[in-house]
């Protein structure tokens, strides 16, 4: 027996490649707002867990802004033990449903997966997924929760970061209220990020989850408005602020106010946050279009111009001014793209755009690139190709180009400082602001970027106000939330 | 959390007053700023200007016009009921201090919003003159509470039931011609209205304001819906606004973008009253049965 029986009770032959999801087909899913994985059922989530190699110095972990402690997860996925393994994730990510689906693990985790380096890397987000969904359906346990500290704490804004943080406070024993300008919690996750790739009821379950262990969620209000940070300060013991990069960056090119051209923020929140998909049963109106072009090639394009699609566009179109291997989207967003059938313009930018009689969009001028010498970015500099003029016939256009932070808080709440930019300036080792007792992060403090790196700040956030709190001094925590920087 | 309404009044044929209470609303709320309403798990986010509120009472009034789907389902919701979302107080105020003699004008729906504005134009010491205008006498509202505060009051009507016959800009004209001193004119109500008030002042050098009502979601700066080009610059009327130098409003861009859902607001209405239809079948039937 021995040495055989020795390698039959250890690891199994190495799996090469990584399991795909099972998804709808394009042809299908074209025509509905359902979500394009089905997920791993439970037989696949443990295959694909066994080509893990329990790494023991878990290189995935530091390649994850919130250091979900992964190789323990995948572990217990290995054993069948499902809800367990959500528990694990839970310590360090409120979210798992959530970040299983739009973390851009390519760059992030699965980029140091060992397995990688030779062969596919384990199927880390999907796994995630799995099991966020798994403890979901099948009930899990609400964690314990400390003796109540007494300690009140105000959240502004019910985003990523803001949910995160509220979560992680929670969990410590104090008292959370979040403040949301929307009528429903989530932020990007509501109003952003499209059915077909973020279910709204998983968004619903995980703010229901945070309500449960304690957390108390205010929709319909507006700090800055209806009460100023300086006014909480009276009321909370301390404040965090994750109020979003949610004002759009719009083209300075002639035409950008015609009829039909939207902010992605725009279209994307008429189809999610108000449903403008079920029309006209749901009142807010959203204009299908023939033609739709999108500018611009990160996830909120992507989403854009599927969006479209399923709205029953002819022709869906992404201009782009770089190439493909530049586009900021994760690499699945593209993947489910072209599958789509999106066409995609690369090396292509837009110049004008142009209306017609009533001012409505009727075509988009655009000049073909080449790419040049890399950039500040390091990516390769786009260069216009001369007399490359050329005139694209549409009725939609969709400007997915970016976002600025929002102005509000910084508006009214005059001693907090703020960059040139209009990102709130804080200390990215303890979201400390220059106002005693307030903290910010995510987008208002970073800009633009990913949801996982939002909910890391929010809990850094987290940890430097239960230290306030408690009365311990506020030491810097060192992180990971410059992994795989790219847009959301 | 909802919002119950207090009270409601048809003030004419066109026009729906509706009370709400919303203390954290009233709380904080000045004149010129507005609200947005949802009513229910449907309906469009309808941004509404506050046309009075009562601290005291923790209440704001706002007055609509039942023209499309959502604001003839809006219409339907009566005293007690309760509407899903209410939130504001959104937008900049009204700058009134220093305006010196200022005529307010109110058009239509827009003499709800005239009220408030002129008594805050007239609480920051300026002297004021108010003109308001509608198509016919049975449209007019709020004569006697702008009697009762405004140092004049011009009344016109189109078909000439009442008052001057003839368009606000009549009167306005008027005291231009007269030599009247003018230092500031705020206008609300139909954007081709606001328009010829700015091209008359516009030749006289008159500082002129307009309050724009366009088309909005969020109303906190986000969704960039509201969009105008002010001068040479794209402003959002939820967050640089409502209020804008009228001079500098770039006004045939901002009518195209109020008028861009025309067809879909049909589709809309037609959808809303077969609904009702269909509801007012089913209970007439349930009754039946009874």
């Amino acid at each position: 027996m021995g040495s055989d029986a020795k390698k039959s009770s250890g690891r199994k032959p190495l799996v090469r490649t990584r399991l795909p999801m099972a998804t709808q087909r394009p042809e299908d899913r074209i025509n509905n707002f359902d979500e394009v994985p089905y997920g791993y059922n439970e037989a696949e989530a443990v295959l694909e867990s066994q080509r893990c190699l329990q790494c023991r110095n878990a290189p995935c972990v530091k390649g994850c802004p919130v250091e979900v402690p992964i190789p323990q997860f995948i572990k217990l996925v290995q054993q069948g033990k499902f809800v367990e393994a959500a528990e694990i994730i839970k310590t360090k990510n409120s979210l798992p449903a959530i970040t299983g689906r739009v973390c851009p693990q390519e760059l992030q985790c699965e980029a140091r997966c060992v397995m990688g380096k030779r062969y596919q890397p384990v199927s880390i987000g999907n796994l995630e997924r799995f099991v966020a969904d798994y403890a979901r359906e099948h009930g899990e346990k609400l964690p314990e929760l400390p003796e109540p500290t007494g300690k009140k704490v105000a959240v502004v804004g019910a985003g990523p970061a803001g949910l995160s943080c509220a979560g992680d406070l929670a969990l410590l024993g104090h008292d959370v209220t979040v403040f949301e300008a929307l009528h429903a919690p989530g932020g990007v996750l509501i109003y952003g990020i499209p059915e077909f790739r973020l279910p709204k009821d998983i968004v619903k379950y995980e703010t229901s989850y945070l309500k449960k262990i304690g957390v108390k969620i205010i929709p319909n209000f507006i700090i800055g408005k209806n009460k100023t940070v300086k006014e909480l300060l009276n009321e909370f013991d301390a404040v965090f602020i994750g109020t979003g990069a949610g004002s759009p960056r719009l083209l300075n090119i002639p035409g950008v106010n015609l009829v039909n051209v939207y902010s992605a923020n725009e279209y994307l929140t008429r189809v999610n946050l108000l449903k403008g998909y079920l029309f006209p049963e749901y009142k807010t109106p959203v204009k299908k279009g023939k033609t739709v072009i999108t500018i611009g090639a990160g996830n909120v394009a992507m989403d854009s111009a599927r969006t479209a699609k399923r709205l029953g566009a002819e022709n869906s179109i992404i201009v782009y001014r770089r190439s493909k291997k530049e586009c900021p989207a994760r690499v699945e967003e593209v993947h489910h793209a072209e599958e789509e059938g999106i066409d995609f313009r690369f090396l292509t930018n837009p110049i004008r755009i142009i209306g017609d009689e009533k001012g409505r969009v009727k075509a988009l001028e655009c000049l073909r690139y080449k790419l040049g010498e890399p950039d500040e970015t390091g990516r390769a500099k786009p260069i216009p190709i001369e007399g490359s003029e050329h005139i694209i016939e549409c009725d939609v256009v969709i400007i997915a180009i970016g976002n600025n932070p929002n102005p509000i808080i910084p508006q009214t709440t005059p001693d907090l400082e703020t960059s040139k930019w209009g990102t709130i300036i804080t200390n990215s080792k303890t979201g400390e602001t220059s106002l005693q007792r307030v903290y910010a992060g995510g987008d208002i403090a970073t800009g633009a970027a990913t949801v996982i790196a939002a909910m890391g700040a929010g809990k850094i956030a987290a940890k430097s106000i239960h230290k306030q709190l408690m009365g311990h001094e506020i030491d810097e925590e060192e992180h990971n939330l410059e992994v795989g920087k790219c847009d959301s | 959390m909802s919002f119950e309404i207090l009270d409601t009044r048809e003030l004419n044929s066109e026009n729906t007053w509706m009370k709400i209470k919303a203390p954290l609303i009233a709380e904080r709320c000045k004149a010129g700023q507005f609200i947005i309403i949802r009513s229910n798990e449907k309906g469009e986010r309808i941004p509404l200007t506050i046309a009075n509120w009562d601290k005291k009472e923790g209440s704001v009034e706002v007055v609509f016009q039942k023209v499309g789907a959502s604001t003839q389902e809006l219409g339907t919701y009566k005293k007690g009921d309760f509407l899903l979302d209410v939130v504001g107080p959104l937008g900049i105020p009204t700058h009134t201090k220093g305006a010196g003699n200022t005529i307010v004008i109110g058009g239509g729906l827009g003499i709800a919003i005239a009220t408030p504005v002129a008594r805050a134009y007239k609480e920051a010491g300026n002297k004021v003159h108010v003109i308001i205008g509608a198509r016919t006498k049975e449209l007019l509202f709020n004569v006697e509470i702008l009697e009762s505060f405004a140092d004049g009051l011009t009344i016109c009507t189109d078909d000439g039931s009442f008052g001057i016959k003839g368009f606000v800009t009549q009167p306005l004209q008027e005291m231009i011609d007269k030599g009247e001193k003018i230092d500031t004119v705020f206008c609300v109500g139909p954007p081709i209205m606001m328009k010829f008030i700015s091209k008359i002042t516009e030749k006289h050098g008159i500082h002129t304001v307009a309050s724009l009502n366009t088309i909005m979601l969020d109303g906190t700066g986000m969704c960039g819906a509201c969009r105008v080009t002010i001068g040479n610059e794209i402003k959002f009327v939820c967050v640089d606004g409502p209020d804008f130098d009228a001079h500098l409003v770039d006004w045939d861009e901002m009518m195209a973008r109020t008028q861009a859902y025309r067809e879909e607001e049909k589709i809309a209405l037609e959808h809303y009253h077969k609904c009702r239809a269909e509801k007012a079948l089913e209970e007439q039937n349930s009754k039946e049965k009874k």
